[in-house]
């Protein structure tokens, strides 16, 4: 494995008074597409928003690039270098695309330029001037993710990029995703589509209840397809 | 010369003039109001005082340091902001998640102590500012004076100044953004808790600023603002609670309406603007220009 990124160890959340995580751990490498399986919650989207800083409550390490990142505010986290792409998408309505676009602050050199974003998505330049939440389910996702490209963080943390959309534009989002982790993004993504997960990533953690029960890497993963199917009851 | 309905163009222009000042005066703090509760969820009713707050710096200034009113337009409002940045920093930044009731009584509370204060110090008869811009011009129909057809220009232009600050700028789409997920945007790097502590400084501000430019019009004095907050008020939920442009429009329109009123029907002028609130709520309860939820 190369260099490690990010190293979660002992994750443990709560949303007031519910204990959601009870001691997560895994790591990524630089430039690693890692994926975090499992079923409706499982603890996915929670150790995103955990990592990211954004669920209050929350103990254990955190460590990104060598720095223990736990007790930091999410804006503080952001400007170290971590992007985040919510599940929900978070397309803001009373900005246009392009202002959606150019909301997130550059926090590093080495960020996606807005022509280089529009190359990879021209229909958002198209509908540059459009009303954020006027766009296509398709179209919001794609602003989304295109959105975190220009900041220079490294890490991008990608909570179901694929959900509620048509196939092809599935397989459009995997492309993308594919093209990103070539231009040496590290990229962390939460998936319930087992079949697109496979196709993209290096290796994929399982969650259970909480933890990290099981990794497997995408070149076991047709031996492992049983246990799989078993963890994500499909 | 023509009468319109029996009344005389100087009485009907007179009042439309003082309608129309009224409005900008609406337009300006329901604007400040607007924006401090888009985005900090708090129904500032220490929004009078802090207008008084603004007049009577400016009056300060002038008596006590000779500072002219035009010096006063800018130092002002800026010494009442930072008091209104101290006032989040140290109390309403703690009560952001509870309920609304909570924002309104702390900064009803805030009023009341603020104009007790002012009161006790400097009693309630009202000081008088004087104008500026001395004198009027003769517009043939009526008489302008002329600090007054200033006021309602300057209003515009700074309305206009904080729509487009907020609808076409950076700050603005921080705002924007801020006010529709906070969590987001403060996950995107920004520094969320500072931008509201600004926001709330920029919405004080306009009020003080309001109060500046009220000085040369009114008394000066420790109530000025509490008799004007509830009808601006009312204008904000006629207009819409969160919408720039609809607090402007609002606001100048009902200052208008009002002067109307006192032409047509002098009994109903104090009433009016409560009359097309109640009326408003019952058709679009989210206001002329608001959004439901």
């Amino acid at each position: 494995m190369p260099e490690t990124l990010l190293k979660v160890e002992n994750l443990q959340a709560w949303y007031g008074e519910s204990h959601i995580l009870h001691g997560v751990g895994f790591e990524i490498g630089r430039g690693e597409l890692v994926t975090l399986l499992g079923r409706n919650g499982a603890g996915k989207t929670t150790t995103l928003k955990s990592v990211m800083g954004i669920v209050e409550k929350r103990t254990g390490s955190v460590r990104f690039e060598d720095r223990e990142i736990i007790g930091r505010a999410s804006d503080e986290i952001a400007r170290m270098g971590i992007a985040y792409c919510p599940e929900e998408r978070g397309v803001f309505s009373s900005l246009n695309v392009e202002e959606n676009l150019l909301l997130p602050p550059v926090v590093k050199p080495g960020g996606m330029s807005l022509a280089e974003i529009y190359g990879l998505f021209p229909n958002l330049e198209e509908r540059r001037r459009s009303q954020g939440t006027k766009l296509s389910g398709g179209e919001q996702q794609m602003l989304a993710i295109g959105r975190i490209l220009r900041t220079g963080a490294g890490l991008l943390l990608l909570d179901e990029p694929t959900e509620g959309l048509a196939p092809v534009i599935v397989q459009r989002i995997g492309e993308i995703i594919r093209q990103l982790k070539g231009r040496g993004f590290t990229i962390l993504l939460v998936e319930q589509n087992f079949h697109f997960a496979a196709t993209v990533a290096d290796r994929h953690y399982v969650m259970e209840d909480g933890r990290v029960v099981d990794m497997v890497t995408s070149a076991d993963v047709q031996q492992n397809i049983g246990k799989l199917q078993a963890y994500l009851g499909v | 010369m023509f009468e319109l309905l029996g009344i005389p163009p100087q009485a009907l222009f007179g009042q439309l003039l003082l309608g129309l000042i009224n409005g900008a005066f609406y337009a300006m703090l329901s604007l400040g109001l607007a924006v401090i509760f888009g985005m900090l969820n708090v129904i500032n009713f220490t929004h009078g005082a802090q207008y008084m707050m603004g007049a009577f710096a400016a009056w300060l200034m002038l008596t006590q340091l000779d500072i002219p009113f035009w010096a006063a337009l800018v130092l002002s409002p800026l010494v009442v902001a930072l008091f209104g940045i101290l006032l989040e920093k140290v109390m309403l930044k703690r009560i952001y998640h509870l309920d609304h009731l909570y924002g309104f009584l702390l900064t009803f509370g805030l009023a009341l102590i603020i104009e007790g204060s002012f009161q006790w110090k400097w009693g309630s008869s009202g000081a008088p500012y004087p104008s500026p811009i001395p004198g009027g011009t003769n517009l043939g129909f009526m008489y302008m004076p002329n600090y007054r057809a200033f006021v309602v220009v300057a209003a515009l232009v700074i309305c206009l100044a904080t729509w487009y600050g907020i609808e076409r700028t950076k700050f603005g789409a921080y705002l924007r953004a801020a006010t529709e997920n906070p969590t987001l945007v403060r996950a995107f790097g920004i520094n969320v808790p500072r931008l509201i502590t600004l926001t709330y400084g920029l919405g004080v501000g306009l009020a003080a600023l309001a109060g500046v430019l009220a000085a040369p019009i009114q008394q000066v004095s420790a109530l000025m603002g509490t008799n004007l907050v509830l009808v601006v008020f009312a204008v904000v939920v006629i207009g819409g609670m969160g919408s720039i442009m609809g607090s402007i429009v609002t606001g100048f329109g009902l200052g208008l309406v009002e002067g109307l009123t006192k032409v047509f029907y002098p009994p109903a002028s104090n009433t009016v603007i409560f009359v097309v609130m109640a009326i408003v709520l019952l058709v679009k309860p989210a206001g002329l220009f608001g959004q439901s939820k």
